[in-house]
């Protein structure tokens, strides 16, 4: 519950009316991110200093068109409002409007207002008023609408203070309601509703009739009573579609005496650019080449950042080693936890620039008209044109991409994005592929231009996506769901990117990923390092196994403690597991070492590179083996003496990481996002079989 | 038969007669899309799908099979 000195301010306006401009302008860094696995991000909030005696605790809802939701972004507004125990019900509520599309923000506004709230209209990009050629007579409007209006430019920080001030009085504004659906609809029907929930304003109780499917936090008291009510549906409809165009022709009244736009002033870039942007052959090709540019810059840039971070940890790694007393808490730290650290580091620079881009993207405008180029081809596939954001964004990491599925309205698109999203190639396949073409692909030229070991990253990239959209339309003929589509998506005005906006959005994103996934990462890599210093009777003895076992007097010191450390990990808890499941992956040419970095990538994929090190590292007892890579390469096969990653084995593991489901995160967002087991077992199961079966085969054939 | 929102032509505008209830999505008449207002057809995707439409001040992309539930008389 929520304190008494603090306010508590939703955030609520159409998207693209510079409402997240607004929020960073009044919370700056002061901003709490949701997690994930487990925990929504499902509401932005930060805390802003109103007055002296004041601060407030501000909720950036999802943009929407309307309180009546048609995507699972837009419930969290209703159940917001709606919800008097939710803790961020607000106190006031700032509805941000955009003096270009202020009809239809007003829509909007009415709603709220009628819910009874203490509310402001705050119309955006004032600034550009002059040269839009747009005239507001905000005192009248102000009368009109009941309600205190403030002009802002949130990008330019003009008028901020001013809502402030504004704010303070909050207890004094009008909460009268505009709209007097009753009497224009069905006094009759209205009035009976009103006599049923006397506890609630009659917009809310007409809500709560017309949502009850969406508003998930009802008492079942307050279920039973509403079910009970048992309107009729056609009715319900009809009084909808009625009670909007009420709403148009009150605001356009008002409008008529408000509002003036000077058509001529209108400009055309728009246009200009539409026909560039969306045109049916430059279209695909300007959409093609800023795909390339996304992907080079994931690689160049991120390149160097991620090698110096590589080699940080390795030597911190080493001095921790060095300078602290040798002991079982050294190791954890030294061979546990920063290796671990390391590891969910190593992806900051790949996942910032992905969302660099598509937080860019997005501000321009552009991502819409993607959205809109895009649609009928995915549609081929049982996808939306939405579900591009979602298939681009999975090349960084699966869990935010899911979450981006959020906005496509159409349950059976919707899921199908979400069940194939995970074959893309995400980050973590990245440093697995990395090391498995390095040892397998050789470092040559062909035709003079081609790296071939880039060739051979290229072509993992397009088999994810083949394999996202094969699966797709196979999901798109099995799956018996019916809807109907509700594709409706608003074309915004191009704009130049906000630097800030871009900053936060990707500060924002990191972190997700780093306290979320990261978490993950870092525990389990711990775990594994426990595990595999660790085990029963045979590891405790390892030294007196080994020297029954063979005549040790002749053998130097080092071979001797190396055989006891190797027979130390083998008899470990994690080699036992190795072993056990080393029938079931030697067809794919696996040992149980293989077999352990497998077990732990099921957690995370990107644990496999850490997991062979960390068992390298503690079969070498501390001793220097040089990078993983050298440490692999030496990797002999004790049985054909042959080297363990020879390119038959290469391969395999290279196609079994392509297909297969290993990461808990995204199972779990999957399980959250569809409210269901079903799905992500499904995913588990069929993307495993497919890696397993296709792992086999490789292996046999280069054999 | 009457003209639909997916008989115009790129430039094109008609004024928004009425249509099916059941067949629009609640959310595009709450963008604006009334009987009355004036339509504009501003672009066609490739494959003939989506439309790009201008209604009631409000830039839209509609799939055609909703545009086709939209009757309008074109203006000349």
């Amino acid at each position: 519950m929520k304190s008494n000195s603090l306010l508590n301010i939703a955030l609520v306006g159409n998207p693209n009316t510079g409402k997240t401009s607004l929020f960073n302008q009044l919370t700056g860094l002061n901003q709490k991110v949701g997690n994930y696995p487990g925990i929504t991000v499902d509401k932005k909030q930060g805390k802003c200093k109103i007055s002296e005696h004041l601060t407030a605790e501000i909720t950036d809802l999802p943009g929407t068109y309307s309180i009546n939701p048609t995507t699972l972004d837009e419930t969290i507004v209703l159940e917001t409002l709606l919800d008097e125990n939710n803790n961020s019900f607000p106190d006031l509520v700032i509805v941000v409007a955009e003096v270009e599309n202020l009809k239809r923000n007003l829509f909007l506004f009415s709603q709220i207002k009628d819910l009874q709230f203490p509310s402001i209209l705050v119309i955006n990009m004032s600034d550009q008023m002059i040269r839009k050629g747009i005239t507001i007579d905000i005192e009248a409007l102000k009368r009109e609408l009941k309600s205190e209006i403030i002009l802002i430019s949130a990008r330019k920080n003009l008028g901020i203070d001013a809502l402030k001030r504004e704010i303070e009085n909050y207890e004094n504004w009008n909460t009268e309601p505009i709209a007097n659906i009753s009497e224009k609809i069905d006094t009759v029907f209205f009035d009976t509703i009103k006599t049923t929930f006397p506890e609630f304003s009659l917009y809310k109780s007409w809500l709560l009739i017309t949502q009850q499917k969406n508003c998930g936090f009802l008492s079942s008291e307050l279920h039973h009573k509403i079910t009970a009510f048992n309107p009729d549906s056609e009715k319900i409809k009809k009084y909808q579609h009625k009670e909007t165009i009420y709403r148009y022709q009150i605001i356009n009244e008002i409008l008529k005496k408000t509002y003036s736009v000077d058509k001529n002033e209108a400009s055309d870039l728009r246009s200009k650019l539409d026909r560039i942007l969306t045109h049916r052959i430059y279209g695909y090709f300007i959409f093609f080449g800023v795909l390339m540019l996304i992907f080079q810059s994931i690689f160049e840039w991120a390149s160097l950042p991620m090698d110096l971070i590589d080699g940080f940890f390795a030597n911190l790694s080493e001095l921790a080693k060095t300078n602290l007393p040798n002991g079982a808490f050294t190791n954890l730290i030294a061979e546990g936890i920063i290796p671990g650290i390391g590891g969910v580091v190593i992806f900051i620079p790949q996942i910032a620039i992905l969302f660099l881009f598509i937080a860019t993207l997005e501000e321009t405008g552009y991502m819409s008209r993607v959205v809109f180029l895009m649609d009928k081809i995915m549609r081929k596939f049982g996808m939306s044109g939405k579900s591009i954001i979602p298939l681009i964004s999975g090349t960084a990491c699966a869990i935010p991409a899911i979450m981006a599925s959020r906005n496509i309205s159409d349950w059976k698109e919707r899921l199908i994005t979400i069940l194939v999203v995970p074959f893309t190639t995400c980050s973590a396949r990245l440093p697995v592929y990395a090391i498995l073409i390095a040892l397998i692909i050789p470092d040559e030229r062909v035709f003079g231009i081609f790296n071939l070991q880039g060739l051979t990253l290229m072509g993992l990239y397009l088999l994810g996506f083949t394999a996202a959209i094969s699966s797709a339309i196979l999901l798109h003929n099995v799956l018996n769901i019916k809807t109907k589509s509700l594709f409706v998506i608003e074309m915004p005005n191009y704009k130049l990117p906000s630097f800030k906006n871009v900053f936060y959005e990707v500060v924002e994103k990191t972190k997700a990923f780093v306290f979320g996934a990261g978490k993950i990462i870092l525990a389990l890599s711990i775990v594994l390092w426990f595990l595999a210093s660790n085990g029963p009777e045979k590891f405790k003895n390892a030294a007196e196994f080994v020297n029954t076992q063979e005549s040790t007097n002749n053998l130097p010191d080092d071979v001797l403690n190396k055989k006891i450390a190797s027979y130390k990990l083998e008899h470990s808890y994690i080699g036992t597991m190795g072993k056990i499941i080393e029938p079931v992956i030697k067809p794919m040419g696996y040992d149980w070492k293989i077999g352990i970095a497998l077990i732990s990538s099921f957690a995370a994929r990107e644990v496999f590179i850490g997991a062979l090190a960390t068992i390298y590292n503690v079969e070498s007892e501390g001793e220097d083996v040089g990078t993983i890579k050298e440490r692999m390469a030496a990797e002999v096969d004790p049985r054909t003496g042959e080297k363990r990653f020879n390119f038959a084995t290469g391969m395999s593991l290279l196609l079994f990481y392509a297909f297969a489901m290993q990461c808990i995160g995204t199972l779990a967002i999957v399980k959250r996002e569809t409210k269901s087991w079903k799905w992500p077992i499904l995913q588990l199961t069929g993307m495993g079989a497919l890696a397993y079966i296709v792992a086999v085969i490789t292996f046999n054939i280069l054999s | 038969m009457g003209d639909t929102i997916a008989s115009l032509l790129i430039g094109e505008i008609g004024i928004i007669q009425d249509f099916c209830l059941d067949a629009i999505p609640l959310n595009l008449l709450e963008m604006g899309c009334l009987p009355g207002k004036e339509v504009r057809l501003l672009q066609i995707a490739p494959f003939k799908d989506p439309l790009y439409i201008k209604v009631n001040g409000s830039h839209l992309a509609i799939r055609i099979e909703t545009a086709k539930q939209i009757n309008i008389t074109k203006l000349r």
